[in-house]
């Protein structure tokens, strides 16, 4: 039986201009967001967020106060969503995904020697597998930055199409951290590569490089997932990680999906925002839509 | 044959919607009549007449303007003519200190200004705010500064004024084309008798004001209001020494008629059909906010608007079909709203212009696409619209239209597009997107354009000269050359 090959010429593909890509930001941002639609934004925002704690000091304690958070964000408002997910390191798959049980919320795990993916295929792999084991609902993986930038797209390429093989059915996030990939150019063919590999999702950075992520470049990748939507009907998400810190910045990227992509990706199905510190200010906002008034930072607990 | 397949769409009706979002009007100043500027004050017209403006999104009435005739005319011009022997000798740095504080008190009332000029002329108050009031501060900024360097700018030719200078602008850029036409006039030591389009005429008289509190020596800027008949007065007029006019074609041949034999000199500045070529190798989704900002900047009542789009065959499915996703995004609705991408038609007359050449075009058989937006149900609005499969002998495609109607041609190769694209009696603009530096350089040199831009569209900036070929006009504004049509050597 012949097969045709679907796959992109990946050392072909489209062209980036970034004074262009600079300026169609910059009008998301004249939109202005009030009133009702102010307050629809800053639910859907809670209810996109990837709650996230990835240090070296990360511990049992920790993660569980953060998964009550997620699942509580501010009782004192009712009706209030819960996060999307929490996003731990693979150690701390199981303690959340205990104290998570009965919620809504999933298990994001990072995974691939992250931050920086210098490791042998087979420890990745591994990496993976462990947690999806612990039940991970979601693998955020590492791209191996090196190979993409020396031209070894089909390393990249086969990397995570065995990662998302060992996901099995957990859903994939291919993060390419964007701040070590130089040229928006590049973020496109990344896009490209982890899109026709097989990513549920495709992740601009890690946070531990800076910048993160930006808006040229989470436009870039809603373009692209778009084209590849166009060609094949498959959705693919997008989320932007790192440096969104205010509800102000959270909302220019919705209001970008929206005109990029249309309805369909404005949930967390679609979109999320990796984030520590964007949850409290959102509530913050929603406090302050309520009350008419803005409250200290210290009514808002940071878990 | 094409296999046919259902293609995924995307889908712009949201849950989401954004809530009104409207500019305050609060803050404003506006009288119920406006009198002529003429020697430092507001008089009456001698004729005692005045006519009403509107406000195209609401069709009601802003203001009565006083109507200006001939008597008018030459009372405003022998004003200038007196203010000229002062202005013209004045130490050149102390004219440079005058433009200056108009342009500082222009940024200071700036949030004024673009309400009015919104309320005025039907833009929407992104664009006033963001673009027409902010580049009328600048080309005041700019040419404050070349007060003093005229002798560096024109090293040993003894620039000199003309004298007074007749200037008759239009309805699309009010305040930004009075700035376009005064900074360097006075900046040059010229003195100025302007007259703004009849249906735009308030933020021209807001002007009036802030030169008169800026102090101005009385009679170096007159502002006359009126309409054909006042401008032809101008035009007419024996003691002016120079004509400015920035307008349709049509009228700029009459200018040209009737100042024929005269010693006036003049610069033109009028229609356009500008090529927006998109070649195979560019950078597509750039390309296609490239295409947006040429064509419906402004509701498309732009001289060098990118009306006609010339797409290589090879990429002309994937450009439509994204153009066409990116049209559903544009929200068209109340100018003062301050999400509205397209704002109301100009006037009346303009709306029926359009109207006329759609039918045209549908007539002529060209594929017509609109977007699916609601139109408010008061005032003058037209969707953005499109014109596919549209050929060269299309009227739709040789003629101006003035709105927010494209029409779109392919093209094999660069041979073609570029006969194509200068194959019309404009010659305005032009726009050229490609990935590839040195096919920009082979076109800039063969477009018979006054302005090429390359990868971008609709730019604008006080230190670059503007102006058009062939039925386009002559002369520029902006720029050090835009110094030259106010000087003598």
């Amino acid at each position: 039986m012949s097969r045709t090959n679907t796959l992109p010429d990946f050392k072909n593909t489209p062209v980036i201009d970034q004074v262009g890509v600079e300026e169609r930001v910059a009008r998301f941002t004249t939109r202005s967001i009030k009133k009702s639609s102010k307050g629809q934004a800053l639910k859907m925002i809670l209810n996109m967020i990837d709650l996230t704690t990835l240090e070296g000091k990360d511990t049992e304690g920790k993660v569980k106060q953060m998964c009550y958070k997620a699942v509580h964000l501010h009782d004192v408002i009712p009706n209030l969503p819960t996060v999307a997910a929490v996003c731990v390191y693979p150690s701390m798959v199981k303690i959340a995904k205990d104290a998570l049980k009965g919620s809504s919320v999933k298990v994001a795990s990072v995974a691939t020697a992250f931050p920086s993916g210098q490791s042998t295929h087979d420890v990745k792999i591994a990496d993976t597998k462990f947690a999806v084991d612990n039940g991970a609902d979601e693998i955020d993986m590492v791209i191996s930055r090196g190979e993409f930038l020396s031209g070894n797209y089909n390393f990249v390429f086969d990397e995570i199409a065995s990662i998302k093989e060992a996901c099995g059915t957990a859903r994939l996030k291919v993060i390419f951290e964007t701040g070590e990939l130089s040229t928006l150019d590049n973020v496109r063919r990344a896009s490209e590569i982890a899109m026709a590999a097989g990513a549920d999702f495709i992740k601009t950075s890690t946070g531990k490089i800076s910048p993160a992520a930006t808006m040229p470049v989470t436009l870039v990748m809603l373009e692209a997932i778009r084209d590849y939507y166009y060609k094949t009907g498959r959705m693919v998400g997008m989320k932007p990680a790192g440096g969104i810190s205010t509800s102000k910045a959270a909302i220019h990227y919705l209001v970008m999906v929206r005109e990029t992509l249309g309805g369909a990706w404005l949930s967390n199905e679609w979109f999320r925002f990796g984030a520590s510190s964007l949850a409290n200010d959102v509530l913050m906002q929603i406090a302050k839509e309520a009350s008419g008034v803005y409250q200290s930072i210290d009514y808002f607990s940071k878990d | 044959m094409t296999k046919k397949t259902k293609q995924p769409s995307l889908d712009f009706k949201t849950d989401w919607a954004y809530a009104p979002a409207l500019e305050d009007t609060k803050h404003i100043s506006l009288k119920k009549q406006y009198d002529l500027f003429i020697d430092g004050e507001f008089v009456k017209p001698h004729s005692k007449k005045y006519f009403a403006t509107y406000n195209p999104a609401t069709e009601q009435k802003l203001a009565d303007i006083a109507e200006a005739d001939q008597t008018d005319v030459n009372k405003a011009v022998s004003a200038a003519r007196k203010a000229f022997e002062k202005w013209s000798k004045i130490s050149a740095s102390e004219r440079g200190k005058y433009i200056y504080r108009i342009a500082r008190l222009m940024q200071e009332r700036a949030r004024e200004f673009s309400v009015i000029e919104t309320l005025d002329g039907g833009k929407p108050i992104r664009e006033s705010r963001d673009i027409d009031i902010p580049l009328a501060a600048n080309h005041f900024f700019y040419y404050a500064g070349w007060a003093d360097k005229l002798e560096y700018a024109f090293p040993n030719r003894n620039p000199k004024p003309l004298g007074v200078a007749g200037q008759i602008i239009p309805w699309n850029f009010p305040l930004l084309m009075a700035a376009w036409k005064i900074a360097p006039a006075l900046a040059t030591g010229n003195t100025v008798v302007l007259k703004p389009a009849e249906s735009t005429s308030l933020t021209a008289l807001k002007l009036a004001e802030l030169i008169r509190d800026s102090g101005l020596p009385n009679g170096v800027v007159n502002i006359v209001t009126g309409a054909g008949s006042t401008g032809a007065a101008i035009v007419n007029h024996p003691d002016i020494n120079k004509i400015a006019f920035t307008g349709s074609t049509d009228v700029g041949k009459l200018i040209q008629k009737s100042i024929a034999g005269t010693s006036k000199k003049l610069t033109l500045e009028l229609g356009g059909k500008a090529a927006n070529i998109i070649f195979d190798d560019a950078p597509i989704d750039q390309a296609v906010e490239g295409i947006i900002n040429g064509i419906f900047f402004n509701q498309g009542h732009v001289c060098c608007a990118g009306s006609r789009l010339f797409i290589q065959e090879g990429v002309a499915d994937v450009v439509i079909r994204k153009l066409k996703d990116r049209m559903e995004t544009l929200i068209v609705g109340d100018p003062l709203d301050k999400n509205t991408d397209i704002g109301a038609i100009n006037s009346k007359e303009q709306l029926s212009k359009i109207n006329k050449y759609i039918t045209i075009g549908k007539n002529e058989g060209a594929e017509m696409y609109q977007s699916s937006c609601a139109l408010p149900t008061k005032g003058y609005f037209c969707r953005p619209t499109l014109f596919l499969n549209a050929s060269q002998s299309h009227r739709i495609v040789q003629e101006e239209i003035f709105g927010p109607v494209l029409t779109i041609q392919t093209f094999r190769t660069i041979e073609e597009v570029i006969e194509k694209a200068n194959n019309i009696p404009y010659g305005l603009s032009a726009g050229v997107w490609t990935d590839k530096g040195s096919k920009i350089f082979n076109l800039t040199s063969k477009l018979r354009a006054g302005v090429v831009w390359a990868n971008t569209y609709n730019k604008f900036d006080p230190t670059s000269p503007f102006g058009g070929y062939k039925e386009s006009g002559f002369g520029r504004e902006g720029g050090l050359h835009g110094l030259m049509p106010y000087l003598t050597f």
